[in-house]
C-alpha cells in the first residue's frame, strides 16, 4: 500500500483558551478527494491554514508526503498549493505577471510554457494582460485555480474553489479538477464547499466537522442514508442544528 | 534566489506600472532637496564667509533621505503586500522569511540608490554641490546610514505584522522621531544636554555631525564612525529579531488570515 500523501494526527489549535480545531485525525491517500464540511466558525479554515503551515499547531503533528510539516515546510509547500476564497493576488499586476511571480516562488521549470498552457486551461488568455483587480469575482476564481495549478501540486486544498462562478463555469472547472487528478495517480485533494451537489459528485469521502471535532466521516453517497437523512445537505444541516444528535 | 528575485520583480513590477510610486521615489526628495538648497544659497548670502558652513545641510538632506529610502523601502513594500491581502498566498508558498526579507532589502536598497543618484545630480545642478566631496568618507556614512535605515524599516514591518495593518501609523510615527535628535539640520551641540545623550545613541546623529566635523576642520573621528557603525549593525540584527519573532507570533495566533480581512 501506497504512503498517505497527507497524514494529521490528534491536530489541536486554541486561540487564547478556546478550542478551534480539537484532536482531529485523518489522512488523505493517493487519488483520493476529501471533502471537509462543516458550517462556518467549524474550524476548517483553521485546519486548512495549518496544513498550509500559517499557523501553528498547538498540538498534534501534520505529515505531508511522509514529511514533517514542522521540519520540511518549504519542500513540502513547493509540492503543494491552494486556493481560498479570503486570499487575493495583487490587483495591480496582470494576470500574466501574477502567474508569472507566482511561478518564481514555487520554482517552477519552464515557466512561460505552463502558464500559457493554464492560461489556455482557464479560459484567461484574453485576460493575460488585464490588471487582477479589473477583473470579476468568478475570473479572479479562475486565477486563483490557474495559481493553485501553476507547480503541478501532488497536495492540493481547495477552500471553495467554485463560490464564484457561475453554474456553467463551476462545472468545467469541477471537470478541470477532476481530470487533472485522474491524469495523475499520486494527487490528492482536500475540497472544502457549501454546495453539497459538488461534494457529493467530486469526493471519495467525507469529513463533517463541528466545534472543531471531526463528526462524522463515511462516503458522501451512503453517509446520509446511514443517518437516516434524504441527500447530504439534510446531514450537513443537522451537522449544523443538532450536532449532539448524531453523536 | 529565485524566491527572492521573485519578490524583487513583484515590487519592480509595481512601480513600473505605477507613475505615481515612481513619482513617489524622487518627488519628495527632490522637494525637499530644492527647499535645503535654497536656503543654503540664501543664507550664505546674507551670512557671507561666517555661514558657508550651511552649505553641509544639501549633503546631510541627501544623506538623510537616503536613509529614509532604506526604510520606506522595506517597510512600503511590505505594506504592498499587505494592501493587496497577498501575505497569505506568499507565506503558503514555498517563500522562507528570509528570502522575503532579502527581497525587500533589495527593493529598498535600490530605491535609495536611485534616489541619492537623481539627488546628487539635481544638486551639482542647481546648486553646484559636489555630493561626492567627502571622497572616501562616503564608503562609512552610507554603510551607517543604510543599515540605521535597514532596521528602521524591518522595525517598521515587525510592528505592523506583529500589530496589524490597524497599527501602520503607530508603526510609521516612531521612525518620525529620529530626525529631530540626528543633527540632520542642526548641529547636535544645539539640543539640550540630556538629548544630546539620546543623540549619541542614534548612528545617524554621527554621520551627520561627521559631514559637519570634516566640512570645518577637514577631520572626522573614526572612533565615532567605528561606533555609529557597530550601532548600527546592532540595530539592523535587533530589528530583524524582533521580525522573526513577530513572524513566529502570528503563526501562532493565526493573524496571517487577519491580513486578509482588516
Amino acid at each position: 500500500m501506497s504512503e498517505n500523501i497527507l497524514e494529521v494526527k490528534n491536530l489541536t489549535k486554541t486561540y487564547d483558551g478556546l478550542e478551534a480545531v480539537r484532536d482531529i485525525s485523518f489522512s488523505i491517500a493517493p487519488g483520493e478527494i476529501l471533502g471537509l464540511l462543516g458550517p462556518n466558525g467549524a474550524g476548517k479554515t483553521s485546519t486548512i491554514s495549518m496544513i498550509l503551515g500559517i499557523l501553528e499547531p498547538t498540538s498534534g503533528s501534520i505529515t505531508v508526503f511522509g514529511k514533517p510539516l514542522a521540519e520540511k515546510r518549504s519542500d513540502i509547500l513547493s509540492r503543494m498549493n491552494f486556493t481560498a476564497t479570503y486570499t487575493s493576488l495583487p490587483g495591480n499586476l496582470t494576470v500574466s505577471q501574477n502567474l508569472f511571480i507566482f511561478a518564481l516562488l514555487y520554482n517552477v521549470s519552464d515557466r512561460k510554457f505552463r502558464i500559457e498552457y493554464l492560461l489556455k486551461e482557464f479560459d484567461l488568455e484574453r485576460f493575460r494582460d488585464t490588471k487582477t483587480g479589473l477583473l470579476s469575482s468568478g475570473e479572479l476564481s479562475r486565477v486563483n485555480l490557474a495559481k493553485a495549478f501553476l507547480n503541478e501540486p501532488a497536495l492540493l486544498l481547495l477552500d471553495e474553489p467554485t463560490a464564484s462562478l457561475d453554474p456553467s463555469s463551476a462545472d468545467e472547472v469541477r471537470q478541470k479538477i477532476k481530470n487533472y487528478q485522474r491524469a495523475r495517480a499520486n494527487v490528492g485533494i482536500l475540497w472544502t464547499s457549501h454546495n453539497m451537489n459538488e461534494i457529493e459528485t467530486m469526493c471519495d469521502r467525507v469529513l463533517f466537522i463541528s466545534h472543531g471535532k471531526i463528526l462524522l466521516a463515511g462516503d458522501p453517497k451512503t453517509l446520509p442514508g446511514e443517518y437516516r437523512k434524504k441527500n447530504l445537505e439534510e446531514l450537513f444541516i443537522t451537522v449544523a442544528r443538532e450536532p449532539l444528535s448524531l453523536q | 534566489m529565485i524566491q527572492i528575485s521573485a519578490i524583487f520583480l513583484r515590487q519592480f513590477l509595481l512601480i513600473k506600472r505605477s507613475f505615481h510610486r515612481l513619482l513617489g521615489i524622487f518627488y519628495w526628495s527632490f522637494l525637499e532637496l530644492l527647499l535645503w538648497g535654497f536656503l543654503t544659497v540664501y543664507l550664505n548670502r546674507i551670512g557671507e564667509d561666517r555661514l558657508s558652513v550651511v552649505t553641509v545641510l544639501i549633503g546631510t538632506v541627501i544623506l538623510w533621505n537616503f536613509l529614509m529610502r532604506v526604510q520606506q523601502g522595506v517597510g512600503i513594500s511590505f505594506l504592498e503586500d499587505v494592501w493587496s491581502r497577498n501575505l497569505m498566498n506568499l507565506f503558503a508558498s514555498p517563500l522562507k522569511l528570509w528570502q522575503y526579507i532579502a527581497g525587500l532589502v533589495l527593493v529598498g536598497t535600490a530605491g535609495a540608490f536611485i534616489s541619492v543618484g537623481v539627488m546628487a545630480l539635481v544638486a551639482w545642478f542647481l546648486f553646484s554641490y559636489s555630493f561626492f566631496q567627502y571622497g572616501i568618507l562616503m564608503i562609512p556614512f552610507i554603510f551607517i546610514l543604510f543599515f540605521f535605515g535597514l532596521g528602521l524599516g524591518l522595525y517598521t514591518t515587525a510592528m505592523i505584522l506583529r500589530f496589524g495593518p490597524s497599527s501602520e501609523l503607530l508603526a510609521w510615527s516612531i521612525p518620525a522621531l529620529i530626525p529631530p535628535f540626528s543633527g540632520v539640520f542642526y548641529p547636535v551641540s544645539t539640543l539640550p544636554q540630556w538629548l544630546q545623550y539620546v543623540a549619541f545613541f542614534l548612528p545617524s546623529s554621527h554621520v551627520f555631525e561627521g559631514m559637519r566635523a570634516a566640512l570645518l576642520t577637514g577631520t572626522i573621528d573614526a572612533n565615532s564612525l567605528i561606533f555609529a557603525s557597530a550601532l548600527a549593525v546592532i540595530f539592523s540584527i535587533g530589528a530583524l529579531f524582533l521580525l522573526h519573532r513577530s513572524y513566529r507570533y502570528v503563526l501562532r495566533h493565526g493573524h496571517l488570515t487577519r491580513f486578509q480581512t482588516e
